[in-house]
Order: C-alpha cells, then structure tokens, then sequence
C-alpha cells in the first residue's frame, strides 16, 4: 500500500525532478501541490475543534457536578489522569474494535486526552473565585444558580480558557496519530510519504501552523469577551 | 404618569419606610466546638438607627450580623425585621430587602461599576430604565462622577470601591443595611471621610443599620447605640456611646472602652456644641489704637486681622500694631471648623503647637475661637455632671 501511495503523490511531480527522486526539500514541488495537503488539513480540523469541543461539555458537566460534591474531585482527576496517561497509539489500538476504523474511534481517543486538563482548569477557575466576590454574591440574595452563572464561571473563563488552549494545541499534534484509527489528519499524509522530506516538512509546518492559528484565535476571543481582564492591566 | 415618577422612583426623598429588627434569645453553637458562638443574644435596633457590633474578635460580632440575612442560621432563638420572623422567609428573597457591605466589599472584578451597583435591583426584576436612573441617583449620592461608572473595579482607588461596596449595598433601597467592617481595609484619613459621608448619607436615608467593627472609636462615632460583645458571643452592654463611656457596665466594658474614655467623649461633640470664646476682628485700615485697645482688653491678648469677607488672615499682637493704622501682616492661623468634632479640633491645636484656634463656619468666617482651656473645662464639666443627650451620628454630622 506504501509504495503505491508514494508513487501517486510523486508521479504529479513536475520541476527539478532529481530533488524530488532524492527526498529532498524541494520548494517548487511543496508550490505544486500544497493544494493536496488541504483536504487532510481540514480533516485535522475537524478531529480537532470536535474533540475539544466534546472534552470541553463532559469536562464543564463533570466540574458542575463536583462544585457542589467536592469528594467527586477525586475520583475524576484519577479516572481522567489515568486516560491521559495510556498512550495514545494503544488507545486507538483498543478502541478499533469496539468503535470500528474511522473518525469516531479517533474523536473519542482524543477527547478522553482533554478531559483532564479542562477538567483541573475549570475547577481551579472556580476555586480562584475571591471569597468575598462570592459571600457578596449570596449575601445580596443571589441562588447558588445565579451566583454560578453570573460570578463564578465568569470569573473563571481565564483559567478556563486557558485550559482550552492546552487542550487544543496538544489535541492538534496528537491529531498527526489519529490515522491509526483512520481518522485521517495531517498524519496520514505524512505516512503516506514518510522518506520524502517535502512531503513530511509541509505537513508538519501545516500542523505547528494550525495549532498557533487555534491558539491565536481562541486568545482573541477571550481578549475581546474579557474587557475586564485588560483593565486589571 | 410624569417622567419624574418613572425616572426616580426610588428616590431618596422617596425612601422606604426603614426597618425595626430585633433578635430574641439567640444562641448559635457549631457542631463540633465546645463553645458557643453566641449565647443567648437578645437586641433590640429601633428604626433608623446605626446599632454597631463591636467587640474583640472572636466575639461573634460578625457571626451576629450574618444571622440577620440568614447567612448563618441560629441554633435557637428568632430573628425579627419589622416585627416578623425571618426564619421562614426564603433565604435568597430575605437578602434582597437587606443591604450587604463587606469589609473585603467583594466587588465583582469582571462587572463595571454601574453593572455592580445594579446588582440587586436586576435581581428584584426591575426594568432596565428604572436600574438604570437608580444607578445613576446613587453614583451621584456616593459623590462619583458619572464617568466613573463604565470603569471596573481594578481601576478604581481603594475609597472608591468602599463607596461603590456602599452604593451597591443600598441599590435595592433596603430598609435594613448591615455592614462588617465596611471602612476597615482603609488607611486612617480616607476611613475617617468615609465615616463621615457615611453618616451624612444616613442623615439623608434614614435606614437602619446593624454595622460590625472592632474599633471602639469607630463604634463611638457611629452608632446610635452599641453593643459590646465579649468571647463567646455574649452581650456585655447595649447602650448608646455617650453612656457606654461614662457608665461601663462592667470592668471588660470599661477596660475594651480604655483608659482614655474621658477623651473619646470629645469624638461625641462637635465644636459647635460647645461655647467658645468671641475674638476681637480688625481690619486693614482700622484704627491701630483701637485694635491696640482690644488686644490688651482680650484674654488672648491678640486681635484677629481678617479679610472683607470675615475669613482670617493673621494674628496681631500690640507690637505688629505700631502705625496710625492696621497694616496687612502675613501670617499663619490655626483653623477649625464648626463642624469638626472636638477630638480632631483638639489634635489640630496640639498639633499646630498653639493654645488658640480659630472656628470657622461653612464659609470659611470667623466664628470664634477655640481654646484648650475651652476643652478641657467641658470635660471636666461633663465629667461632674450627668450624662448629656448627645446628638445621634447622623445628627452630628448634620
């Protein structure tokens, strides 16, 4: 499957055929078809905002959970730990037969690595909630409901969002793996080609591209929601 | 309907009806701890009036103050406001109707100042056109420019959030405002102006007022009464300042109140209150004979040089008056003013390093003089004698 794969990227190949014959850099040839690299870029993509996303609504619902039951901290910092420790190329391997070859099997493997570090970001950012801002909260007559959602989680959208950052740049380069699971991604293409530098080069510099392009974007955001955070300077 | 209505209806003038609270024997204990953390605690706080809390801590003071909105429940016992009792009231609905300032004054960091000034009345459901002039009536009664309320928190000095933590606490126009240490993390001079707009305020708004400290001056100076509290949440004497030091109950009383009660009753009066000497004024162009006369008939032995408007200039003793007439003299005098209390009076003559000051009224005219003899006679007159009707805080400052 390897060779065959090799010969349908390079067979397009047009200048300076001997860069190319010999797996070197070859500008002219990443010129050539960058175009192709677009298709599995947008894959990546989409492997990554969806898993973050879903890390993201089973984190917030589990930290919910264990804001009012604190002896819940425990246990889900353990389970989650324990998912972000088992490597990622066994997990895939685990998870094919029950959830099949495909997009899902990878979603869900790179989901289960985000839920730790949103999970501890979330819960910190409600711990760091200043005492007085919530005794002033209930002590004016808001609910538990109301102080949540209009003071504490607020307050904490810094550490959230920092949360989401890491999740999402580790997610784009544990992404280059979901292929195992045929998931596609950047990391198919790499494999596809994995002697001929250009190619391997071009997907990579895609991959580090897109991690600081989400990274910008989701600082961006957070810059222009939190006008408060730049007055405290 | 007039716009008038719509726009202020919450107005100060149209302040609601301040409260009566009253705590019937109430008793907190903590699972777990041997000592209660108040015992046995009956108060009685008539409307519009500043009941201050003060104490040691670890006396319950605060614990006291947080049993009235329901943030700590008592053990036994019943808390009233206006005669009914709070303990089947829905937590939250109760705390709406009841103003909260705290010291940390826990002013949202990621909301404006308008935004927090507005809390409780968004949680009351007003509308927003009625939040919003209510927002503005209490930057203007808080002295903060409007400009000031796009701004948050962290932009703001250290006085400015107290009053904001103020202004956000009466929002809701609560009949009932309880207040921990509200002015405690601030330094000595802004704590004082802050003290005293507060009891400018209250002259105005009439609202009753549970406040917690544990500065027995501050407690002196604001409350209508006070009540002393010692370890374990229990109630040493519940009286009114001018009472508390001329009569402690018992010797932990009178030793929290401190040696130097005799002293903290000028914090109780205001030079107005007391009678001051008359000066004798001259002017640029007076006859400086006559001015030499009213010098040596004076017990100061000075005449005042003052300005058209009345307003002091310098102090002429005989020797500065050789012409035919009073010549301008440059000069430095010690002012005070009718509305200082006579402790800060007193501090300004030590502090000046002079016997005599000059009382002064809004406009900055000569009202006479004040003197150190003049104070320390009216302490030993009151000393000897029974306990004046002082003025309540507010009046004070009126």
């Amino acid at each position: 499957m390897l060779p065959l794969a090799q010969v349908h990227i390079r067979d397009r190949t047009a200048q300076d055929p001997s860069c190319v014959a010999q797996n070197g850099f070859c500008p002219d040839w990443i010129r050539d078809h960058i175009g192709d690299y677009m298709s599995p870029l947008l894959r990546h993509v989409e492997l990554t905002v969806v898993s973050v996303l879903a890390g993201f609504v089973i984190a917030f619902a589990l930290a919910l959970l264990a804001r009012r039951r604190r002896w819940l901290i425990g246990p889900v910092t353990g389970v989650t730990g324990v998912m972000y420790t088992i490597p990622s190329l066994a997990l895939f391997a685990i998870l094919l037969p029950i959830t099949g070859f495909g997009f899902v099997t990878g979603v869900i493997a790179l989901t289960s690595y985000n839920l730790l570090v949103i999970f501890r970001n979330i819960m910190a950012g409600l711990d760091n909630v200043p005492e007085a801002a919530k005794d002033a909260a209930t002590g004016m007559g808001m609910t538990d409901h109301q102080r949540l959602w209009q003071v504490e989680l607020p307050l904490a959208i810094p550490e959230i969002v920092a949360g989401v950052r890491v999740a999402t740049t580790t997610t784009v380069g544990l992404a280059a793996l979901a292929f195992i699971a045929g998931a596609g991604g950047l990391g198919q293409q790499i494999i596809t080609d994995i002697v001929f530098k250009s190619n391997i080069v071009t997907a990579s510099v895609l991959c580090i591209l897109l991690a600081a392009a989400l990274d910008l974007l989701i600082l961006g955001a957070q810059r222009a929601a939190l006008p408060w955070r730049r007055a405290a300077g | 309907m007039t716009s008038a209505d719509t726009a202020h209806p919450e107005g100060p003038s149209a302040n609601r009806q301040a409260a009566t609270l009253e705590l019937r024997h109430i008793s907190k204990r903590y699972p777990g701890s041997d000592a209660p953390a108040i015992t046995d605690l009956s108060l009685e706080v008539a409307a519009g009036e500043i009941c201050v809390l003060v104490g040691p801590s670890g006396c319950g003071k605060t614990t006291a103050m947080r049993l009235v909105n329901r943030m700590i429940e008592p053990t036994s016992g019943d808390i009233l406001v206006d005669g009914r009792s709070i303990i089947d009231r829905k937590p939250s609905e109760l705390r709406r109707e009841i103003g909260y300032a705290i010291q940390q004054i826990g002013l949202f960091p990621h909301q404006t100042v308008a935004e927090n000034i507005a809390t409780v009345p968004k949680l009351l459901g007003w509308e927003k056109r009625r939040v919003a002039a209510r927002v503005e009536e209490l930057m203007e009664l808080i002295g903060l420019e409007s400009a000031m309320a796009a701004r948050y928190p962290a932009q703001l000095s250290g006085g400015q959030r107290q009053r904001v933590g103020v202004a956000r606490a009466l929002a809701g126009d609560p009949p009932l405002l309880l207040m921990d240490e509200p002015f405690g993390a601030i330094d000595p001079i802004n704590r004082e102006r802050l003290q005293n707009e507060f009891l400018r305020l209250q002259g105005e708004i009439r609202k009753t007022v549970v406040f917690v400290t544990h500065d027995i001056d501050e407690a002196i100076k604001m409350g209508d009464r006070i009540a002393v509290m010692r370890k374990g949440g229990v109630l040493a004497q519940y009286a009114p300042p001018a009472e508390l030091l001329m009569a402690p109950a018992d010797a932990f009383v009178e030793d929290f109140v401190g040696a130097d009660r005799a002293l903290k009753r000028l914090a109780l009066q205001r030079v107005r209150d007391i009678d001051l000497w008359d000066v004798p004024i001259v002017r640029v162009g007076d006859s400086a004979a006559e001015a030499r006369r009213l010098a040596a008939a004076s017990p100061i032995q000075h005449v005042l040089l003052v300005d058209g408007e009345r307003r002091p200039v310098s102090w002429l003793q005989p020797t500065d008056l050789t012409g035919d007439r009073v010549e301008y003299h440059e000069g430095r005098v010690t002012m005070v003013e009718l509305d200082d209390i006579l402790r800060d009076a007193l501090a300004d003559l030590l502090q000046g390093q002079v016997m005599y000051g000059v009382v002064t009224d809004h406009g900055g005219r000569v009202a006479g003089v004040l003197s150190v003899e003049i104070i320390s006679e009216f302490l030993a007159h009151q000393a000897s004698g029974q306990i004046d009707e002082a003025p309540t805080p507010a009046e004070r400052l009126a």
